[in-house]
């Protein structure tokens, strides 16, 4: 009890660096989840549409995800060198699969009544794309999507290493330092933020799910 | 007019679902598919909007060929209830309905006012109805958008896939009936898939009962119930519509075989010891060459011994042997005499028979419904 105490005070006295360090770490975390879904839900499309494609993509971004995070960074350290954009290209490699996954799912899932009736009142393809098949296809993208954030937010910890800011800052002095104070210092704020992440963005997803249910 | 001609369909798989099929569906007529599961009643649909193409044979739509018609401008301008109905679920009925003047676009005051008057052709109220979303209407209600989004482009061509299959009896005699009645308001080529026989006899111009990916016959809904092609038909139509179908036996049925009549040559006196002697008041009276004259009464006959039989005939109306039972039920005549269309006596009614069948009718009648 005493212990978490004084991370409490040490947090009250350095207000100022965690609220920052948070900034940081959510900005790190929302540019990454961004380009994953700018690549991610065209590729998932693609997946869905073109059964020939599906396998290929949706193995390719399963591999990504195999990989170890300290690997991975480390790989990306090697190409990009150290740096924030490093980090946002290896969050963005882990977010991918949860959203094309789920895009590519949410498409196939598209009860095949209403895909016929949108054929059969004469919608074109892309119409029957944009009006039909992705619209249905949200409440599966959200819950990727917040897979996606829920990982990133906890890899996105381990950023500076590669030269990253966020709240792993903390974490990582903690472990140089041998600081237990600061390590969970830094922790603490992570976790919580995975949680506040998972929860908002459930709530969306719920939201989404009620709209489009049957 | 849709036109096809040995159409056949072999799925990718190699089932041929349809074998040179010959169909034509005239304009403004409301043609029924109907047979049992698996004949192949949605795949000769789905063949008049292009989801489906035919491998065999030649199919054409006002004398064009329907290959040639680019299939999006063609499902435009074809209505299409799906057997599933297919509401888009997350979007609002107006925009359900509105789907198809949306593709077209049409501009907004147009399609406001289309989806009003769809709304209250079937009784949905707009205000109340036009922003609800799908999972907030009951199934009938649902069907019912399913039904107007098919209509919302005005098509000259509506296909529907059973579309009141999920419906209770009330709400899918409700939207026959409302179907029959735009029928003859908008006047459309539709082609209409069932399993249910009742349905059919309903609203058909055309009934079209297939077997196999085989049509077994095609006609008017009294011509299937009439003269059904085979066995397979009186099957599928069921006996107890056949049977109702075929109505009350011909006149002749009743011809009451110990009823005697006189000839017009006999004295008053023979005739009334005729009739006293068969217990009849009356009696028909026939010349030399057995044509119907009228009636003799026993009633006028009484005291009348002097008169000549001429003077006493009533000419009393007589039935024609075609004429129909049921113009007999009803009236109030005592006698009825039943004489060929030359006018050659054949005999008369037994009320008593035709009551007897009457009878029965009405009772096998209300044994059903209730
Ligand atoms: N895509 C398909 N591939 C192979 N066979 C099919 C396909 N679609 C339908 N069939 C078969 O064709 C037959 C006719 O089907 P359908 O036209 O749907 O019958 P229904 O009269 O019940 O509407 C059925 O035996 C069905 O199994
Ligand atoms: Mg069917």
């Amino acid at each position: 009890m005493d212990f978490l105490i004084e991370v409490g005070r040490y947090m009250a006295n350095n207000s100022s660096t965690f609220v920052s360090l948070t900034i940081e770490h959510i900005i790190m975390v929302v540019q990454a989840i961004a380009y994953a879904l700018i690549a991610g839900v065209p590729l998932g499309i693609l997946a869905a549409k073109y059964k020939k494609l599906a396998p290929v993509i949706l193995s390719l971004v399963n591999i990504l995800q195999l990989i170890p995070s300290i690997a991975m960074l480390a790989i990306l350290l090697i190409y990009f060198g150290m740096g924030t954009s490093t980090v946002v290209i290896g969050l963005f490699f882990y977010s991918l699969l949860p959203i094309v996954r789920n895009t590519y799912v949410g498409i196939k899932e598209v009860d095949p009544g209403i895909t016929e009736a949108g054929k059969g009142i004469g919608m074109t393809p892309l119409q029957l794309l944009a009006k039909v098949q992705f619209p249905l296809s949200i409440p599966f993208l959200m819950a990727g999507l917040r897979v996606a954030a829920v990982i990133a937010v906890a890899v996105a910890t381990i950023a500076p290493y590669i030269g990253g800011g966020g709240l792993g800052r903390e974490i990582v002095s903690g472990i140089n330092l041998q600081n237990e104070i600061r390590l969970v210092a830094g922790a603490i704020p992570a976790a919580v933020l995975a949680i506040i992440a998972d929860f908002l963005l459930g709530k969306v997803e719920n939201k989404t799910k009620r709209r489009f249910a049957n | 007019m849709i036109q096809l001609k040995k159409v056949s369909k072999i799925y990718d798989d190699g089932f041929q679902a349809l074998k040179e099929i010959d169909l034509t569906f005239e304009e403004g007529q409301l043609n029924v598919l109907i047979g049992p599961s698996g004949c192949g009643k949605t795949t000769t649909m789905k063949l008049l909007n292009r989801l489906i193409d035919y491998t065999d044979g030649e199919l054409t739509i006002n004398d064009k060929l329907i290959s040639e018609i680019n299939p999006i401008d063609l499902r435009r301008q074809m209505g299409y209830v799906i057997q599933s109905i297919g509401l888009f679920p997350h979007m609002t009925i107006y925009d359900n309905v509105a789907a198809v003047p949306k593709l077209l676009k049409w501009d907004k005051k147009k399609i406001d006012k289309k989806v009003d008057e769809l709304l209250n052709m079937v009784d949905l109220d707009p205000q109340v109805y036009k922003k609800r979303y799908p999972n907030e209407l009951s199934g009938g209600q649902q069907q019912r958008i399913g039904v107007i989004r098919a209509l919302a482009a005005e098509p000259d061509i509506i296909l529907m896939d059973e579309p009141f299959s999920a419906l209770d009896p009330i709400s899918r005699e409700q939207l026959q009936d409302e179907l029959v009645k735009l029928q003859q308001e908008i006047n459309k080529t539709i082609v209409f898939v069932t399993h249910d026989m009742d349905e059919a006899i309903k609203i058909a111009d055309q009934i079209i009962l297939m077997r196999d990916g085989e049509v077994v016959q095609k006609g008017s809904p009294h011509e299937l119930l009439t003269n059904p092609a085979n066995a397979f038909v009186e099957d599928f139509i069921g006996s107890e519509r056949l049977e109702q179908a075929k109505g009350l036996p011909p006149m002749t049925a009743f011809i009451d075989q110990n009823y005697t009549y006189g000839t017009h040559d006999q004295s008053v006196e023979a005739v009334m010891k005729l009739m006293l002697d068969h217990k009849q008041d009356q009696l028909p009276i026939v010349d030399e060459n057995n044509l119907y004259l009228g009636v003799v009464s026993l009633y006028d006959a009484i005291g009348q011994q002097d008169k000549t039989l001429n003077d006493l005939i009533v000419k009393v109306d007589a039935y024609q042997r075609d004429d129909e039972t049921k113009q007999f039920v009803g009236s109030r005549e005592t006698i009825a005499p039943v004489i060929e269309k030359d006018g050659t006596f054949i005999g008369v009614l037994d009320q008593d028979q035709v009551l007897d069948v009457l009878y029965q009718k009405f009772d096998s009648k209300s044994g059903v419904k209730s």
